[in-house]
């Protein structure tokens, strides 16, 4: 589903991804894991079509289309989700409106009428309860005000609303407690089908425990420098992310 | 402005036998005015971006004799706001008329009328507010006070409680280019309860239009009033508008100023606040594009103690739109316990639109809490990120984020009909789909 090849990409003149190459199969879920400043985020920021990011090189397919060439919006609507490490707060453009809008917009592209308003509720009901997301926050302006687990679980809301076909997970588990992060990590858990695939950026080993990964990949320098099986997390976690970087830096 | 000395010494006659002796008798003192002053020039401490001769310089026409013009089919034109029935009236250029019966009478002693009329038939009571908030000072001012021949006189006598809005539609409509001096007299006394919503329109767009109208508002003791002004004009109407208010003791007024539609207005509110105990609420929400212009420009004067004001000001301009806000506030000697807050708030969504902020507080006093903040700035490009990733187009997004910007403005409503029509209106008028006729239910005149 998804081909990433040859990745370059550069924030104010500075390199950033220094040739990502990266596939994904239906079903499947990617760990990419690395040390702080190695690109991690930037990945995920190009895929979802950040405009702060230039991408100088390369090629990214998704289904056949060439995903570089969409806008964010439409990105969305072919089935690319981003989960933020710092979600966005909006104040005065409240979940309802805002849900409404992206539903809307997501129908609009596949020539499809608006839901109702019944629809829509009943939809956002469901949604909800997969995250255990508060009713009340619904009514509040988006993320404004909200906890750093609110904020995480109302991201997977939207995903479960959208219904991607690849989910990227940015540091997800940062801010989280480890009752929340087993809300979260049990949402996307419920989401996962053969259909979709995942891609989880995280720093630690924790919240592969919980989201079985069927691929490690580690990032360095803008590079993936290594690729392995859920054990390879593990090692990564005993022994950190020193012994990485000493091979790499001594080619 | 010697066109309009020369105008108005050849056409005294005619201005004087068309108007009550209580209008005729401030023109000698106007007139002395406009003929030792001059207009403000632009770049000036209070017109930086307001060129006050430019929009007088033309020639308009002024309808002097009173010439009936044909006023039924721009009578049919109704600026509705579901879900709230009004006491409907009308300013056709300066003309008073009353619209269609509501069924409700008004309460007993309520005036609601034309000035011109209600100043020949009851010239004690008008003669009591008429100039009297007004300062003749400004050449503007001045030249309404001049030439000024009618308008509307609203009398609301003490301990009255309205429990429905007054709605006064004023409409700019004309064969020739207009000039209009209309006259807003409202005089609300003590323990009134009472609101006020002008709709400011223009027809007959293809035409220029200068409105000079004065506003002369005086709140009575521990009444409560309302008045929102929303100008939706046109590109070639300029609006000067001079807005004076007084206010006795524990009284409490909200003036909401909105301007969706315009060609150039500059607006002066002057609010002088001589009783204790008063609250004030001066709230404006600004929306141009193309080479739109709009000047409001405040001054809220605290004469004695123990006030609150609070001001706040929004404004999106697009294109090549100029906005400009002057926020002064005095807190004279002895007005101790003064809490006065100003805030304005600005977005601009292009490279060549313009604003120009300028809080200015005057402080005669120790004991008071003051604060005053203004910002220019754009879209939040993370939350237009976050909303695209989402699937919502930046066009979308970006409408989402102007709505937002105006919600504290459009909350700060105390009627909720109007609140909800405002939201409509300005998610209209931001997708650009607000036009004259656009959507006030009305059949305007073919054009």
């Amino acid at each position: 589903m998804l081909d990433i090849k040859n990745l370059h990409a550069n924030i104010d003149g500075k390199e950033i991804l220094k040739g990502i190459n990266l596939v994904v199969r239906p079903g499947e879920v990617h760990a990419i894991m690395g040390p702080n400043g190695s690109g991690k985020s930037t990945l995920s920021s190009v895929l979802a079509g950040n405009p702060a990011f230039t991408v100088t090189a390369g090629t990214v397919d998704f289904y056949g289309k060439d995903l570089l060439a969409l806008s964010p919006e439409d990105r969305s609507h072919e089935g690319v989700f981003l989960s933020f490490q710092y979600p966005v707060e909006i104040p005065g453009v409240s979940m309802v409106n805002f849900m409404r809008a992206a539903i809307n917009e997501k129908r609009k592209y596949f020539n499809e009428d608006p839901l109702s308003a019944t629809e829509f509720l009943k939809l956002m009901r469901e949604k909800r309860a997969i995250v255990e997301l508060d009713n009340k926050l619904a009514s509040r302006s988006v993320n404004e005000g909200f906890s750093g687990g609110e904020k995480k679980r109302n991201e997977i809301f939207q995903m479960a609303v959208l219904e991607p076909r690849l989910s990227i997970l940015d540091e997800t588990d940062s801010g989280l407690d480890i009752d929340a992060l087993r809300i979260v990590a049990g949402g996307v858990n419920k989401l996962k089908t053969e259909n979709n695939a995942t891609i989880v950026i995280t720093h630690y080993q924790r919240l592969l425990d919980y989201i079985k990964p069927d691929f490690v990949h580690v990032l360095y320098k803008g590079k993936i420098v290594k690729t392995g099986g859920p054990e390879l997390a593990l090692e990564l976690e005993e022994k950190g992310y020193d012994w990485i970087k000493q091979e790499e830096d001594a080619r | 402005m010697k066109q309009y000395i020369d105008f108005y010494n050849s056409q005294r006659s005619t201005i004087e036998a068309n108007s009550a002796t209580i209008l005729n008798k401030l023109r000698k003192e106007a007139l002395d005015v406009v003929s030792s002053s001059q207009l403000p020039k632009i770049g000036g401490e209070n017109y930086e971006i307001t060129d006050l001769n430019s929009i007088f310089s033309p020639d308009y026409g002024i309808n002097a004799k009173r010439i009936d013009m044909p006023v039924d089919a721009a009578l049919a034109f109704r600026c509705d706001v579901p879900n709230m029935s009004t006491w409907l009236y009308f300013l056709f250029n300066d003309t008073f008329h009353a619209g269609k019966a509501s069924g409700i009478q008004l309460p007993e002693g309520v005036i609601i009328d034309s000035l011109n009329k209600v100043a020949n038939e009851q010239p004690k009571l008008v003669e009591k507010f008429y100039g009297k908030t007004a300062t003749i000072k400004n050449p503007q001012v001045a030249l309404n006070t001049l030439l000024a021949q009618d308008g509307i006189f609203i009398y609301i006598p003490d301990n009255t409680i309205l429990e429905r809005p007054i709605q006064l539609v004023n409409i700019l409509n004309s064969q020739v280019p207009l000039m209009v001096n209309r006259r807003l007299l409202i005089a609300v006394g003590d323990n009134v309860q009472a609101k006020l919503l002008i709709c400011d329109h223009t027809q007959n767009t293809s035409l220029n239009y200068l409105n000079n109208q004065v506003i002369e508002v005086s709140v009575g003791r521990n009444s409560t009033f309302d008045l929102y002004d929303l100008e939706e004009s046109s590109n070639r109407t300029s609006r000067v508008s001079s807005l004076f208010a007084s206010q006795d003791e524990g009284s409490n007024l909200l003036i909401n100023s909105i301007t969706l539609l315009n060609g150039i207005t500059r607006n002066d509110f002057a609010i002088e606040v001589n009783g204790t105990n008063c609250e004030t609420h001066l709230n404006g929400m600004a929306i141009a594009n193309e080479q739109q212009h709009i000047d409001n420009h405040t001054f809220i004067s605290h004469n004695t103690s123990r006030c609150t004001s609070n001001e706040l000001f929004k404004y999106i301009l697009d294109n090549e739109a100029k906005g400009a806000f002057t926020g002064r506030i005095l807190v004279k000697q002895g007005a101790d316990k003064i809490e006065a807050y100003q805030s304005n708030k600005n977005l601009i969504a292009s490279d060549k639109a313009k604003m120009h902020t300028k809080p200015q507080l005057e402080i005669y006093n120790d004991d008071v809490k003051c604060s005053h903040g203004a910002t220019i700035g754009q879209l939040d490009q993370n939350a237009l990120f976050y909303m695209r990733t989402r699937g919502i187009s930046e066009k979308e997004a970006s409408m989402l984020l102007m709505q937002a910007f105006m919600n504290d403005i459009i909350n700060s409503v105390r009627m909720d009909a109007l609140s909800d029509r405002l939201k409509h209106l300005v998610e209209k008028r931001l997708s650009g789909e607000l036009t004259l006729c656009g959507d006030c239910g009305a059949k305007c005149p073919k054009q």
